[in-house]
């Protein structure tokens, strides 16, 4: 994988991960037209894109766009399966997770990231592994549930 | 949850403390953040948040930089400062303190730390060698947490060069009782190898290891490496291969423990990486695919179609089965599973059905067939993904008779496609179906242009360079019938005047580019047409301001060949004159010579003849029409032409003032000096690049056409030719029915039970079929199928013709005109490039001598010398080259050689070499090869009737050791008598020349002591000698050396193999060992003084010799070449 990008239906970034060494100027770039075009895209169409010389792959959970960009021989089909448990992973962590949960508390998205894909490639495929993982490293940290605003938005709907 | 909880405070007491500590700070922190993240919702503009957060990052640059802020908020700082980092803003003034936080915070800050660092920097940032150290020191702890910590920031990125300092440690970490740890361990090898993979050799043996390990998820990370290894290496892991069938058997068996289920579905992660290793392991070996049968038909079992997981799955397996060495029953099953696919309704797994379908119909074109309709469907998708996908497959399964209309398609396409790298890609594809279909059935010359002028058209600017060029290239070569050739540029003419007559505005420039060739090489053919009349529209095109200069010179040129009479002379005049006064020099060089050739027919007529465009160019590359200027500048005073080696080698060595004066630059060896030793480009790199130091075209030597006889002819009259042969072989005579007219479709529903999808409308329906039949049409009963694409190894449009023909020089660049009568008018554009030094030789003596004196003379090395008594001590230098043929008249005294030493008489020596004369002194010098060392043998001889005293010599050099081994016998030399000395040499550095400085000092009876410098020089070839090795030696050397060169070298054409006639100057000239030679190529193997290897691998390729030089030694393989340059050269 090359990167993993997550952002919201109005375009703004929630989350970046590169595996590959770009210059911000770069980054950038690539963020904005490719924040653009799946953006673009309707809700029926496949989940693949040939971007560049890229293969690009993204799901939609509720109002959070998950983007990941893959070489030519990899699986598409397994990259969605990728973004689908990190959500899962997502949601047991925070607990029915919705988007306020990645914006106020991206750190903790970043650790479980850093968890599950290491490197670019899947590293423990196990939900139990990696979130003894996380907590572990928790330890008893409480992050502070901001109760408030969570009720303002709908879950991302998990299937 | 709870009992983790437990757990963890149990394992890791230190860090309770932590927890009991008040949560108020915390509390504020995160709600700073939160304040700050509710700020910018509320916003409206995006003035408003730039402003909020550029305040925001003053008061963390504020806080950061303070002494008094503690870890704890340096942590939160961070945080923010990440995301306004994600946000689009600068926080570079926060790295460091990411680093110092990851360094010197508790675990928690330190995670934090860690994570800012990971997401701020670059692989390549300089800020992350302050890393290390806590790395290091991370690694070491007893806390598990800080270890994962930097073995997952490790794993992300680190300095390649700082790999050793913990690669000890990381590989500790493979035996550590934690799976976790073992398992980042081995990813970060993993890391470790992707960036530097020499610094990981020696612990393959310890993958070995991970990949038995009793963890899943330690064995699932080892796979990432050995996916790699195999990947670049398969043959390496074959065995291997019944370890992973048996790992993927207990997967699939559902051995792992529930954890690893995702979805009910055993580990898919580690399937599908196993599927893909095996599918590499698998492919062109029969015997290693046969072991995996078994599971893959398992797989294809197991995976029950209901998930997308599943699907994974199934992809992977459909994908391995068509790789691996095919069974029948097995390729039945896949396809059929990919029939599924293509058929389901779900977008994404259509997708990926008809990109399995792209990949499988390489191998099986009558799959294709099966899912016509679905295809067809297909092309109509909404979604433009599909589409494209659906037209990679069509490009595929492309023959003579389906060929117009998957082109029509995919024209179709362009016009609605916005996105370039698509554009680029499917207009190359246009192309190249064109252009191989043109060739190979019968012609239609209004299909081929019409196609040509809309991927022209469609293409603009992003179109590759070579389309237009092949395209041209095919009009001028044309077929075997003349006919047929005539017509078809008849049809190309007609078609762009009247495109020219329209409205032009809109073309795009290369398209322009080339009606503007055509135009001007076959205007002509059309009788009726005035050549004024297409210059009239030629000039429309120079006076639109969206044509580019390059445009504009194409327009001149295509003016140049038309040579009207008439009134469009006088416009031809009225542009010319426009453009001589340009500010681009092309252009200008246009308008000259359009000025000059349109009031001189008969040159005209000799400089672009017509039909000539079919004869090949001759390329002088040796450009001897030049010979004349050139030594008209050498005397002139201009330094004789060096090639760009020997320029940068002497530039790297002469970094210091020069201190040498210049020698006298009389014409003495102007004729011979440099003309031959001269690397020309050919004509075709001059046009191109106008430059002399292009070194990749190194034709060098005499006068050569362009050498294509090496090359294998892969298309004929009759198209591509090694398909064709195999499609002769094996005709297909399971004739499917393919062929169908559309009322025979229609009539036959047997075609439409193999599509379960009912179609909407008989009407529609009818039009489908239509369809269906000009698409796949021919692909199963025809005898042949043309495929396309990434099987098809000659795909690509990059093709040299068997048929040398200068057309394609031509189109490259209107600048080369195709007749040898050219060379008045390119003279001076060549003359303009040419690397000629032209400068006078600067007078330099003056300031070069040491002790002040300013007039001190240059003279020749034969030279009489009369001292001037004025100066206490003269310095004067002369030179004179070691190689023997340079100076006839240098060895004055054949006897000097009776005075070498017994022990080396013996042994060859070179010329003895009057190296200066003066004041009844004479010196010479000689260098004698011995096997393993070079020794200089210095002749001091007194010609006077006097003795002369305190005779003193000292020899030096920058690339060599200079050892004496026996100085001047004595101080005193008798009248008429000669001293010798000895001196040992061994190699410093390479290089190509070696200089040695001399100086020597005497006092002669009556006067003041004298000194005289002089320098002597060695080619590096004395000191090469052969290597002895065997091939298994020669392979294992090969490996190890690190520094190489290549380049492509002049055969040697004599005799009946030029490889062998090559060599054997090679080894004659330079001592070179040859190794072996196996069919086009050699390995050659010498030393530079027995412990300075250099291997060398030569390959015949295209009428050259392309060499690889490999060594330990950094500079000696570029030196090397050169001297076997120079060697090849100077038959």
């Amino acid at each position: 994988m090359q990167f993993m990008l997550l952002f919201s239906r109005q375009g703004k970034l929630r989350l970046q991960k590169w595996y590959v060494p770009l210059s911000d100027k770069e980054k950038k770039k690539i963020t904005r037209e490719l924040v653009q075009t799946v953006l673009a895209r309707k809700p029926k169409m496949c989940s693949f894109l040939e971007w560049r010389d890229l293969k690009i792959v993204y799901k939609r959970y509720a109002s959070l766009y998950f983007c990941c960009a893959i070489e030519d021989q990899d699986n598409e089909l397994i990259t969605l399966e990728i973004i689908h448990r990190y959500v899962e992973l997502l949601d047991k962590y925070f607990g029915s997770v919705c988007e306020l949960d990645i914006i106020f508390n991206f750190e903790k998205a970043y650790f479980i990231l850093d968890e599950f894909l290491l490197g670019g490639e899947a590293q423990e495929t196990s939900k139990k592994n990696v979130l003894k993982a996380i907590e572990q490293a928790d330890l008893l940290q409480e992050y502070i549930n901001d109760k408030l605003s969570r009720s303002v938005l709908p879950p991302l709907c998990l299937q | 949850m709870s009992d983790v909880v437990e757990k963890t405070l149990t394992a890791l007491p230190s860090l309770l403390s932590l927890d009991s500590q008040p949560g108020s700070a915390k509390l504020s922190s995160n709600s700073k953040l939160g304040n700050l993240i509710r700020g910018i919702t509320e916003l409206t503009s995006k003035h408003e948040e730039e402003k909020l957060i550029q305040r925001e990052l003053l008061l963390i640059k504020e806080q950061v930089s303070s002494p008094n802020t503690t870890m704890r908020q340096m942590k939160e700082l961070m945080v923010r400062a990440i995301y306004c980092e994600m946000l689009g803003y600068g926080v570079s003034f926060s790295y460091i303190h990411a680093i110092k936080l990851a360094q010197q915070g508790n675990v928690l800050e330190k995670r934090v730390g860690y994570l800012a660092v990971s997401l701020f920097l670059n692989e390549g940032h300089e800020l992350l060698l302050l890393l290390v150290n806590t790395v290091l020191k991370d690694l070491q702890s007893t806390n598990l947490i800080e270890v994962c910590m930097a073995l997952t920031v490790v794993s992300q990125m680190f300095p390649k060069d700082m790999i050793p300092a913990i690669l000890p440690l990381v590989e500790e970490k493979l035996n550590h009782p934690k799976e976790i740890i073992r398992r980042k361990a081995v990813l970060a090898l993993y890391k470790f190898y992707l960036i530097a993979p020499n610094q990981v050799q020696h612990i393959h043996n310890k993958f070995r290891k991970a990949l038995c390990d009793k963890d899943p998820g330690v064995m699932s990370a080892s796979l990432h490496i050995y996916l790699q290894l195999i990947q670049e290496n398969p043959e390496g892991y074959k065995d291997l291969a019944p370890s992973f069938v048996t790992i993927l058997k207990q997967v699939v068996g559902g051995k792992l423990p529930m954890d690893f289920n995702y979805h009910s579905v055993p580990a898919p992660w580690l399937q599908i990486h196993l599927l893909r290793i095996l599918s590499l392991l698998g492919k062109n070996d029969q015997s290693t695919s046969e072991i995996m049968y078994e599971i893959l038909d398992e797989s294809l079992r197991r995976a029950e179609m209901n998930h997308n997981i599943t699907y994974a799955i199934l992809y992977e397996c459909v994908k391995c089965i068509y790789t691996i060495h095919p069974k029948s029953d097995l390729l039945e099953k896949a396809a059929k599973c990919m029939g599924n696919f293509v058929l389901s309704p779900k977008i994404n797994l259509k997708y990926l059905g008809l990109k399995a379908l792209t990949y499988v119909v390489q191998q099986d074109p009558k799959l294709a067939l099966q899912h016509q309709m679905t295809i067809i469907e297909c092309l109509d998708h909404p979604d433009l993904i599909i589409k494209r996908e659906t037209l990679e497959l069509l490009f595929r399964i492309t023959n003579d008779q389906n060929v117009t209309v998957i082109v029509e398609k995919m024209l179709d396409f362009l016009r609605i496609s916005e996105d370039d790298h698509t554009t680029i890609d499917l207009v190359g594809k246009v192309a190249e179906l064109a252009e191989k279909y043109f060739r190979t059935y019968a012609p239609d010359n209004e299909w081929f242009i019409d196609t040509m002028n809309t991927v022209f058209s469609l293409g603009g600017d992003l179109l590759q360079p070579d389309i237009p060029n092949s395209f041209l290239k095919l009009l001028s070569e044309g077929f075997d019938s003349v006919e047929e050739d005539k017509k078809l540029r008849l049809f190309a003419v007609n078609s762009y005047i009247s495109l020219l007559q329209g409205d032009s505005s809109k073309l795009p420039q290369r398209f322009l580019q080339v009606i503007c060739w055509v135009l001007g090489e076959y205007s002509h053919l059309r009788e009726d047409l005035e050549p004024g009349v297409v210059v009239r529209l030629l000039a429309k095109l120079l006076d639109m301001k969206s044509s580019s200069s390059e445009t504009k010179c194409w327009v001149l040129m295509a003016m140049t060949k038309l040579c009207p009479g008439g009134a469009a002379l006088a416009l031809v005049h009225d542009v010319s004159e426009t453009y001589s006064s340009s500010l681009d020099t092309m252009l200008r060089q246009r308008a000259q010579e359009l000025q000059i050739l349109s009031q001189d027919s008969e040159l005209q007529a000799k400089v672009l003849p017509r039909s000539a465009s079919m004869e090949p160019v001759e390329v002088d590359s040796s450009l001897s029409f030049l010979d004349g200027f050139v030594s008209e500048a050498l005397a002139a005073g201009a330094a004789p032409y060096k090639p760009p080696h020997q320029r940068q080698e002497e530039l790297s060595r002469s970094k210091a003032l020069n201190l040498e004066p210049y020698g006298l630059s009389l014409p003495i060896s102007i004729s011979s000096c440099s003309i031959t030793d001269r690397q020309s480009p050919t004509l075709l790199s001059i046009s191109s690049g106008l430059s002399g130091d292009s070194t990749d075209f190194s034709h060098k030597g005499s006068s050569t056409a362009l050498k294509l006889d090496g090359v294998k002819r892969l298309w004929g009259r009759d198209g591509y030719l090694a398909q064709k042969e195999q499609t002769e072989e094996a005709p297909r005579i399971e004739a499917a029915s393919a062929v169908r007219s559309a009322d025979q479709l229609g009539d036959n529903n047997a075609s439409n039970s193999q599509t379960p999808n009912p179609t909407p409308s008989p009407e529609c329906d009818q039009e489908k079929q239509q369809l269906a039949s000009s698409l796949f049409v021919g692909l199963a009963s025809q005898s042949f199928l043309h495929q396309m694409g990434k099987s098809d190894p000659t795909s690509q449009r990059f093709r040299r013709k068997t048929k040398a023909s200068g057309s394609a020089e031509q189109i490259t660049d209107p600048l080369v005109s195709p007749s040898d009568g050219s060379d008045n008018l390119l003279y001076k554009s060549l003359l303009d490039s040419l690397d000629l030094d032209v400068s006078p030789p600067e007078q330099t003596a003056g300031l070069v001598a040491p002790n002040g004196s300013c007039d001190a003379e240059e003279e020749p090395a034969d030279a009489d010398v009369k001292e001037i008594e004025t100066p206490p001590v003269r310095d004067e230098r002369v030179t004179a080259e070691a190689s023997p043929h340079d100076d006839p008249d240098g060895s004055k005294d054949p006897s000097l050689a009776s005075h070498l030493p017994a022990e080396l008489s013996a042994l060859s020596h070179s010329k003895v070499t009057l190296l200066f004369s003066k004041q009844n002194l004479d010196v010479s010098a000689c260098h004698v090869q011995k096997e393993d060392s070079v020794v200089l043998v210095v002749f001091i001889s007194n010609c006077s009737d006097s003795f002369l005293q305190q005779i003193r010599l000292q020899v030096d050099s920058e690339e060599l050791e200079v050892s004496c081994v026996s100085d001047c016998p004595s101080e005193e030399l008798k009248s008429h008598s000669v001293a010798v000395c000895q001196y040992f040499l061994t190699v410093k550095r390479p290089s190509v020349h070696f200089d040695l400085s001399a100086t020597v000092s005497w006092q002669p009876p009556a006067g003041l002591p004298l000194t005289t410098q002089f320098s002597y020089r060695l080619p590096l070839a004395t000191f090469v000698r052969a290597l002895k090795l065997s091939t298994e030696e020669y392979g294992a050397m090969w490996l190890a050396f690190s520094h190489d060169t290549k380049q492509n070298l002049t055969l040697i054409h004599d005799g009946w193999d030029p490889l062998a006639a090559t060599l054997d100057v090679l080894k004659r000239k330079l001592q070179l060992h040859v190794v072996e030679i196996i069919g086009v190529e050699a390995i050659v193997a010498c030393c530079l003084q027995q412990d300075q290897p250099c291997l060398m691998h030569c390959r015949m390729h295209a009428g050259m010799l392309a060499v690889w030089l490999r060594s330990p030694v950094p500079d000696l393989p570029d030196c090397l070449l050169y001297c076997c340059q120079r060697a090849l050269q100077e038959l």
